[in-house]
């Protein structure tokens, strides 16, 4: 089966900035991807690109078994967009350009329409012009929704939407994932994409640095142990894969990359442990691992 | 904190974003003034000459109704009727422009929020936008009154005149104050301000132009106006009889001396709109303006549902206050038609009339040996002429709404579905060419209707000049195709290059004659091309040549647009 998006060495400049840096990204069919990175790193470079709105410098990208640029239209039958920065026309209202925009892209469900208004407590009579970023935001996700696509561009689709919608997006995007369709979902909010995606795609000054499953990705990742012994430990500082080590008295504090647990657990029951936390590795620390240093690039 | 604090610091900013814009409009009027002094002196260099020119001129409606009366026969007095109302408009233009972009446009951009949280006081944007409005035109009044000084004008009355087209600046700096606190939106503001201007011309161009007991208040009406009732280079005791004649009283003045006090007028108009900005601006919230929001319809109508109906939806409004507008403006000058009788006689002033007063003028001239309708007709195709600039500008706002669509990212939404960027393209191009040749044929069928009622002869008269009014749809397209070539081939530069082309245009029409321009250079244009309706021959063949441009230019135009980047 085609992926999905099948993206290789793609490569984008403006002017001398260079937005893309030889990019891969491959995402599978009926998968939920994170498409995670720094302001500036090109994700929204990427997906104009999908979208055919860009024409690339170099590289591939092909969209459901497509040309984005030469086949766009065609392919825009098949998928949805929803922009990070949604500009809505001020003399309509919301609930036109929602049936406008789904019309446009061949149809919408109605019903599945006025059940995401209400999920999204949406006031669809309020013109372009007076709704607030979030209510603009609602707007663009209701109209990619309602409609009967197989693949979903969202474009950092939460910014700008309270706690309580976003767990509303939550739902609806676990309900897209069980319809079978596809969804491309740029964020900068790491618990959404732990909660949502399957693989994750770290982008960082347009190239990609990880991809993965989360689970792949942990495992490049430190677990933090916090451990009372029952004496004092020893040759913890000569182990392999030991970080930021902290002894006090019979106390230690450590960071252990992933793979080498058991050499750290060995040496630890060595002494006799009387008590011990364990925390999992976050993809926040994934994430600022590969962003340190990156402020001046975004 | 003070509700004027950071006034300094935002005016600073807004005079860094206004300095290219700001130095050509100082060119622009210092150009204006300079050639008119400059061209009178070299046509018209003796008295005699002028004085001849000046009671034919004051007794034609159309020159009338564009420059005003004249007050005097001086160099002087010539340059106040020819330039005074016109620079006028101009300052009020530039005026609504300047103060609308530095407050209601950056407010309902969301830049104005950025800057209003941090310490700056809630009156500081809209009075570094009238600082800045009031010193773009204080500087200008000062440049073109030291030219007019430089080129030999008398210093007195130079101040006046200059005085008289600052004042028109400073009430509609005022009043764009006003409407930017009344409309919520920086189209709605600038078009209600742009309007006030629209109708004071109005206004000043009939009380000019009627005859004998007509509304010749209206002038009085009118900040345009007050320019010209300074009477900058007028002279305490002229001689009674000059312009006097039997039709046309409004040039007649037993003294004509200059009216300081005229100019009081519009700085006291102008501080109080300023005073009511600023009442309406502390009643308001942020962002809402006095017109509030209404709710509108939950879904969409069965029939938005193509890019061109999404297109029609947007633009519907501003062409139908261009369609009432055009009808109102096309009776209005069309009644004025009857009874332009023609006190040209002798062949000399019909060639001073042609040298001078524009294109247009010489077309009036030649027409004048056709005696009394030929007369009429050359004042409507003058009339015309002027609609023709005008609906092009409406063309070319129109299709730069693709490049606003771009910009500000509505177009992504629409091109991510299977519209494509032709069909998105052409949906404004659509609504631009039909709404110009429905506003043409609108302001002809005003003008029919309105002369037909005075002269008799409507069915044909609506005929003719409905035809008059269409005959410039294709000089009106090859600007829009100029337009579209610029959008798709180089956006960025899109919009000042369409304007400036515009500009150029009217420029040509306007002083093509006077700058004595060869003829290469006035071929350029495409008004040149036009044939002069009514009245004139018709000949297809230079309008199918403008409708192929125009065509050409489309295409080259949605072939750029198919091949580059949106959003760049």
């Amino acid at each position: 089966m085609t992926d999905a998006i099948d993206v290789a060495g793609l490569r984008k400049s403006y002017g001398k900035t260079v937005a893309l840096d030889g990019l891969d990204l491959t995402v599978a069919p009926g998968e939920v991807h994170g498409f995670l990175g720094p302001n500036g790193s090109g994700k929204t470079t990427t997906i104009r690109i999908l979208l055919g709105l860009l024409r690339a410098d170099g590289g591939t990208a092909r969209l459901l078994g497509g040309d984005p640029w030469a086949q766009a239209t065609e392919l825009h039958h098949r998928i949805a967009y929803v922009p990070g920065d949604v500009n809505l026309w001020p003399n309509l209202t919301g609930g036109e350009v929602i049936d406008l925009l789904g019309r446009l892209r061949g149809g919408l469900d109605v019903s599945r329409r006025a059940n995401l208004i209400k999920r999204f407590e949406l006031d669809p009579v309020v013109k372009g012009r007076a709704y607030s970023r979030g209510n603009r935001q609602k707007v663009a996700l209701i109209a990619a929704l309602a409609s009967d696509v197989e693949l979903l561009l969202l474009d950092e689709p939460t910014a700008g939407l309270d706690p309580l919608m976003e767990a509303a997006f939550r739902e609806c995007v676990a309900d897209e994932r069980s319809r079978g369709r596809t969804v491309l979902l740029s964020s900068h909010i790491l618990s959404e994409v732990e909660a949502l995606c399957d693989r994750v795609t770290i982008i960082r000054r347009g190239r990609a640095v990880e991809t993965g499953t989360l689970s792949d990705l942990r495992h490049l990742t430190r677990t933090s142990v916090d451990a009372e012994l029952a004496g004092p430990p020893r040759g913890l500082d000569q182990l392999a894969g030991v970080h930021n080590l902290d002894v006090e008295g019979n106390r230690v504090h450590c960071e252990v990359d992933t793979e080498q647990l058991d050499g750290l657990l060995r040496q630890l029951t060595i002494v006799g442990v009387r008590s011990m936390t364990c925390q999992p590795p976050t993809l926040e620390e994934l994430f600022l691992r590969h962003y340190a240093g990156d402020g001046a690039a975004s | 904190m003070s509700s004027l604090a950071g006034t300094g610091a935002l005016l600073r900013l807004a005079a860094r974003r206004d300095r290219i814009l700001l130095a050509i409009w100082l060119y622009a009027f210092a150009a204006l003034v300079g050639a008119t002094v400059y061209g009178f002196k070299k046509i018209l260099p003796t008295a005699g000459a002028r004085e001849k020119f000046a009671v034919s001129a004051g007794h034609n409606p159309a020159l009338l109704s564009l420059y005003g009366p004249f007050y005097g026969s001086s160099l002087g007095s010539f340059t106040a009727w020819r330039d005074g109302a016109i620079a006028a408009l101009l300052a009020g233009l530039m005026s609504v422009f300047i103060v609308v972009r530095h407050t209601r446009a950056d407010e309902e951009s969301g830049r104005l929020e950025l800057v209003g949280a941090t310490a700056v006081g809630r009156h500081a944007s809209l009075a570094a936008a009238l600082v800045l409005g009031v010193g773009a035109n204080v500087v200008i009044g000062v440049v073109i009154t030291a030219i007019q000084i430089l080129l030999g004008l008398p210093a007195a009355g130079a101040i006046l005149l200059s005085a008289g087209i600052v004042g028109c600046g400073l009430v509609f700096t005022g009043i764009a104050a006003l409407t930017a606190q009344i409309g919520s939106t920086a189209r709605s503001a600038r078009g209600l301000a742009i309007g006030v201007l629209g109708a004071a011309f109005m206004f000043r161009a009939i009380g000019d132009s009627v005859s004998g007991s007509g509304p010749r208040w209206l002038t009085w009406l009118s900040p345009i106006g007050w320019a010209e009732l300074t009477r900058s280079f007028g002279q305490a005791h002229q001689p009674v009889g000059l312009g006097c004649g039997a039709s046309v009283v409004s040039v007649c003045y037993a003294d004509q001396g200059p009216r300081w006090w005229v100019v009081a007028l519009a700085l006291l108009t102008a501080a109080a709109s300023v005073a009511g900005a600023a009442l309406l601006a502390a009643r308001r919230d942020f962002g809402a303006g006095l017109v509030a929001q209404r709710p509108g319809a939950g879904t969409a109508a069965i029939w938005l549902r193509t890019p061109l109906a999404l297109a029609w939806r947007m633009q519907q409004a501003w062409l139908l206050w261009w369609l009432a507008g055009g009808l109102v403006f096309g009776v209005v000058l069309g009644s004025a038609a009857k009874g332009i009788g023609g006190l040209l006689s002798s062949a000399q002033i019909r060639r001073a009339v042609a040298r001078f007063g524009g294109q247009a003028a010489a077309r009036l001239t030649q027409e004048v040996l056709r005696g009394q309708a030929g007369l009429a007709n050359a004042y409507l195709a003058t009339i015309l002429g002027i609609t023709g600039l005008a609906v092009a500008a409406y063309a070319v706002a129109t299709v730069l709404r693709l490049r606003a669509e771009e910009t500000e990212q509505r177009a992504d939404p629409v091109l991510a579905t299977r519209t494509g960027r032709i069909g998105w393209g052409l949906s404004h191009l659509v609504i631009a060419a039909v709404g110009a040749v429905a506003i043409l044929a609108v302001v002809g069928l005003g003008a029919g209707l309105g002369y037909g009622a005075r002269a008799g002869g409507i069915g044909s008269k609506v005929a003719t000049l409905v035809g008059a009014g269409l005959a410039q749809a294709p000089a009106v397209l090859v600007l829009a195709g100029i337009t579209v070539a610029l959008f798709g081939l180089a956006p960025q530069a899109s919009v000042a290059a369409s304007w400036s082309i515009l500009g150029a245009a009217v420029l040509m029409y306007v002083l093509g004659t006077a700058l004595q321009l060869s003829h290469w250079v006035l071929d350029l244009s495409p008004f040149t091309h036009v044939p002069k309706l009514p009245g004139g021959t018709l000949s297809g063949t230079p309008l199918v040549w403008l409708v192929l441009v125009a065509v050409l230019l489309t295409a080259l135009g949605l072939a750029g647009l198919r091949r580059r980047d949106i959003g760049t």
